[in-house]
């Protein structure tokens, strides 16, 4: 009865694939176990096994030393098995508390009972220190809450074994910070966690034990009080890995990028970029740091021209491209790699091939008279899927199914194939597993080399620090300090992003 | 390998299994109301095959249906909705006979004359929806439904007040502006086959040749699947929806042209919707939005209608049995998801044994 949860020897296969060969993951009562491996290495597959979404072909799954046959989630839900999905799924209109009781709902008299609802959701968030406003709408509340509202809903079901599904993708250091102390709460509380994640400082900083995985098959269990960040990925990958982005110092040339004084509305008609003024020079990589949404995302829409700037002048190799529509910007030599690579990024339905000319389609020789000509556009993007190693069956293949590592990587290729004098790279590695963001910080170091100017926003701070040559810290729509990236450290970009001075800068 | 199988086929392998569900539902309805289906279905396929009359009427019928599913599709290859199909298909239908009455002129400028006017007044019809829903954000749905309505009755008005020749219809459209064809006539034992027939095949190929071989094409689909990526890409968007609403109207337009210059070669006042915009949503849904498959599924709809009359007279089973399979098939179409499910169901049993 050591272990509340034993998965042993699971194989589950689908036509063409084995996607769990193998494994073996054994929970014990009281700790969070981490569950390692790269994207695609089966680690959703053996949860939703788990879960119950799936049937295992071989194996069996024990729970609190009882065999057990979890056959879909209702089952998994009475043994006590909880999940926080990482795409919460939460009614979008529906206030906290309904969203929590949503599918049990305490009912007096045939009508819902939503003032005894509102007490136990207040009862158990304060047991845990989930803080939650439970009559806000979810619509109106910050991921973070979100995803303390979807923790909430497995514990009212009764969940004493919590599944968090890459729970810190989505979130902001801070709103990180918060959720691992969340995380010990439940575990003193007496809850199990099983983490799923490719982030190996978070297993390092809350873990007991990880179970790692590679292509299907389990690799094995170790202490995490024995493992560094290097072994963890060593068995991660299957090879060793290297942390540090490999580069020379800058030797930063000509003046690409100046911004000045641009002021970007956002869709609520506020300022949300207020004044800001930025410049980047040929052969260097600006990191931009600052918490999500501190007008990132709308400075990167009015650069590219998806957004129009209120007031302001952004200046590209000496041409002002205020107002460009974005064909227009993307032909002044501006390459983007755009944060949300489903939305901006990618036609998902499209092969690999329109994908990777999705900028350049129009352009002679894949347009001839208005007429696309597909052989040369198919020839075109073989030789970027070759030289930019985008690991797909074809090109003719749907980009849905590629994983997002090698989508990533087509959309790279993309956009640094034109050879932009300005690269805007935002978050480029968000979500991707450590081969895949070794090979995007090399790619951005290799087009600093080769003399473009890079400006990396990205969230997260390891990221800016160990790529960045310069970093510009936004907060609240304005550039409000450029250090250079040798002298200064997390403690103190965390300072200066939460709104902060710097020790030795002047007053105000 | 085995993947590879199971993609290519699902996009067939879907409609076939809902036709054979349509009729085997069809079936089972004949047998409660007293009826053989065998005899029944016998007697339809023979009034879609058996006489050369029969198969002229088919193809005559199916003309219009092209048309309509390829304006629908068209749309839907955008993200768009064109429920005003119906409503462009009926502009088209009086302008075409329009300049087919109006203008005395050689068959080579007359005819293609003709049927460019009914294009444009569909485009036109399209045209406004398409830039209300680009410009205003209107949605496209509710605007061509009360387009439908305004096409209707701005026709008849017209119609009634200045064209009216006999009972409720207008003059015949000069012989110089007709699609209706001695030979056709002759070799389907005085079926009204029209050239038509031919038009629609060449939209076919044209539909498929701008969606899948042009540069506007490749844009089309683009912003059809995601507007957000299309914009990042440096595509307008809002022109590429005005674009594939007017020319969705173009080809509803054209099919108008094909009854008032082949199948009657006069506009009448329209008592209510010919139904042919409407019935289009269902042919493009059953061909999947692509040119074959939309000749196939025309081919399917204007025999199921055709062949009904013979279901009455040789078999005695209601033509509203027809309509019935109809909508049963696109019942079991718009729930193909249900169709993998049993699919699927059926597959993994017969891998567990």
């Amino acid at each position: 009865m050591e272990y509340v949860i034993e998965m042993n020897n699971i194989r589950k296969e689908f036509p063409g694939i084995v996607a769990n060969d193998n494994i073996t993951l054994q929970v014990k009562q009281g700790e969070i176990h981490a569950l390692l491996g790269e994207n695609g290495a089966g680690k959703s597959t053996l949860m939703n096994v788990l879960f119950g979404l799936y049937q295992p072909e071989k194996g069996e799954i024990k729970v609190r030393g009882e065999k057990v046959d979890v056959t879909d989630p209702n089952v998994a839900n009475e043994l006590g098995i909880g999940m926080v999905h990482q795409h919460f799924m939460l009614v979008q209109n529906f206030s906290v508390t309904e969203n929590i009781i949503l599918g049990s709902e305490p009912t007096k008299r045939g009508a819902i009972d939503l003032r005894k609802a509102a007490k136990d959701v207040a009862e158990i968030s304060d047991r845990y220190g989930l803080r939650v406003d439970a009559n806000a709408k979810i619509e109106d509340i910050s991921v973070g809450m979100q995803q303390r509202a979807e923790i909430l809903k497995t514990l009212y079901r009764g969940a004493e074994i919590l599944i968090f599904d890459e729970p810190t993708a989505a979130l902001t250091p801070q709103e990180i910070k918060e959720l691992i102390q969340i995380m010990k709460n439940l575990i003193s509380e007496g809850k199990s966690i099983i983490l799923i994640t490719h982030k190996l400082k978070e297993i390092l900083q809350v873990c007991d034990r990880c179970t790692v995985i590679r292509r299907g098959r389990g690799i094995g269990t170790v202490e995490v009080a024995d493992s560094t960040e290097n072994s963890l990925a060593e068995m991660m990958v299957g090879r060793e890995v290297s942390f540090a982005v490999e580069k020379t110092e800058a030797k930063p040339k000509d003046q690409v990028l100046s911004i000045k004084d641009l002021i970007v509305e956002d869709a609520r008609k506020i300022d949300v970029v207020d004044g800001l003024s930025l410049d980047v020079r040929a052969g260097e990589i600006m990191g931009v740091a600052g918490v999500d949404g501190n007008g990132q995302t709308e400075m990167i829409e009015a650069l590219t021209g998806l957004r129009q700037a209120k007031s302001g002048k952004i200046i590209v190799s000496g041409k002002d491209i205020t107002g460009y529509k974005p064909r227009k910007v993307t032909e002044a030599g501006v390459g983007h790699i755009p944060q949300d690579r489903h939305k901006h990024g990618l036609v998902l339905e499209f092969t690999v091939g329109e994908n990777v000319l999705l900028q350049t389609y129009y352009q002679k020789p894949f347009t001839k008279n208005g007429v696309l000509n597909y052989p040369k556009m198919y020839e075109k993007a073989r030789k970027l899927i070759e030289e930019y190693d985008v690991r797909t069956p074809n090109e003719k293949t749907l980009a849905r199914s590629l994983s997002g590592g090698n989508q990533q990587k087509a959309i790279i290729a993309r956009e640094v194939d034109r050879s932009p004098d300005l690269l805007i790279a935002a978050q480029p590695t968000r979500g991707l597993d450590v081969g895949a963001i070794e090979f995007i910080h090399k790619k951005l170091v290799e087009e600093r080399d080769k003399g473009r100017a890079v400006l990396l926003v990205s969230l997260e701070l390891d990221e800016v620090l160990n790529v960045s040559d310069r970093i510009a810290v936004i907060y609240e729509g304005k550039i409000v300090e450029i250090l250079d990236a040798k002298d200064t450290d997390e403690k103190e970009l965390g300072l200066l992003m939460a709104g902060g001075k710097r020790e030795v800068g002047e007053p105000q | 390998m085995k993947n590879v199988f199971k993609g290519n086929l699902t996009g067939v392998f879907v409609p076939l299994i809902a036709i054979l569900f349509g009729f085997v539902a069809g079936a089972v309805i004949m047998l409660v109301s007293g009826n053989n289906p065998i005899t029944a279905y016998g007697a339809l396929i023979s009034g879609i095959f058996g006489t050369p009359y029969d198969f002229g009427e088919t193809l005559q019928r199916m003309t219009p249906l092209i048309f309509s599913g390829l304006a629908v599709a068209f749309a839907f290859r955008t993200g768009l909705l064109n429920i005003g199909v119906e409503g462009q298909l009926i502009v088209g239908w009086f302008t075409s006979v329009l300049v087919g009455i109006a203008i005395e002129a050689p068959m080579i400028i007359h005819l293609p004359l003709a049927l460019l006017a009914g294009a444009l007044a569909g485009a036109l019809w399209g045209f406004v929806p398409g830039i209300l829903k680009a410009r205003f954000q209107v949605h496209e749905v509710i605007v061509t439904i009360m387009m439908n309505y305004i096409a209707m009755h701005v026709v008849n008005h017209f119609i009634r007040n200045y064209m009216i020749e006999s009972g409720q219809r207008t003059a015949f459209v000069n012989d110089s502006a007709s699609l209706s064809s001695e030979f056709l006539t002759n070799i389907t034992n005085f079926s009204r086959l029209h050239w038509g027939f031919l038009v629609a095949v060449i939209a076919c190929v044209i539909m498929w040749f701008i969606l899948w071989k042009t540069k506007k094409g490749f844009e089309l689909r683009s912003v059809g699947y995601n507007k957000h990526a299309s914009s990042y890409a440096g595509m307008s968007v809002n022109m590429n929806i005005i674009l594939s609403m007017s020319v969705s109207g173009a080809f509803a337009g054209v099919g108008g042209a094909m009854l008032g210059l082949g199948t009657y070669n006069y506009a009448n006042i329209l008592p209510s919707f010919t139904n042919y915009g409407f019935d289009g949503i269902a042919v493009a849904l059953l061909g999947s939005s692509t040119s074959i498959g939309i000749f196939l599924s025309a081919f399917l709809f204007g025999g199921l209608k055709q062949g009904a009359n013979n279901m009455q007279s040789q078999a005695g089973v209601a033509p509203e049995l027809v309509e019935i399979i109809i909508a049963l098939i696109i019942f079991f179409v718009a729930s193909s998801y249900l169709i993998r499910w049993i699919y699927s169901r059926f597959q993994s049993k017969k891998e567990g044994k």
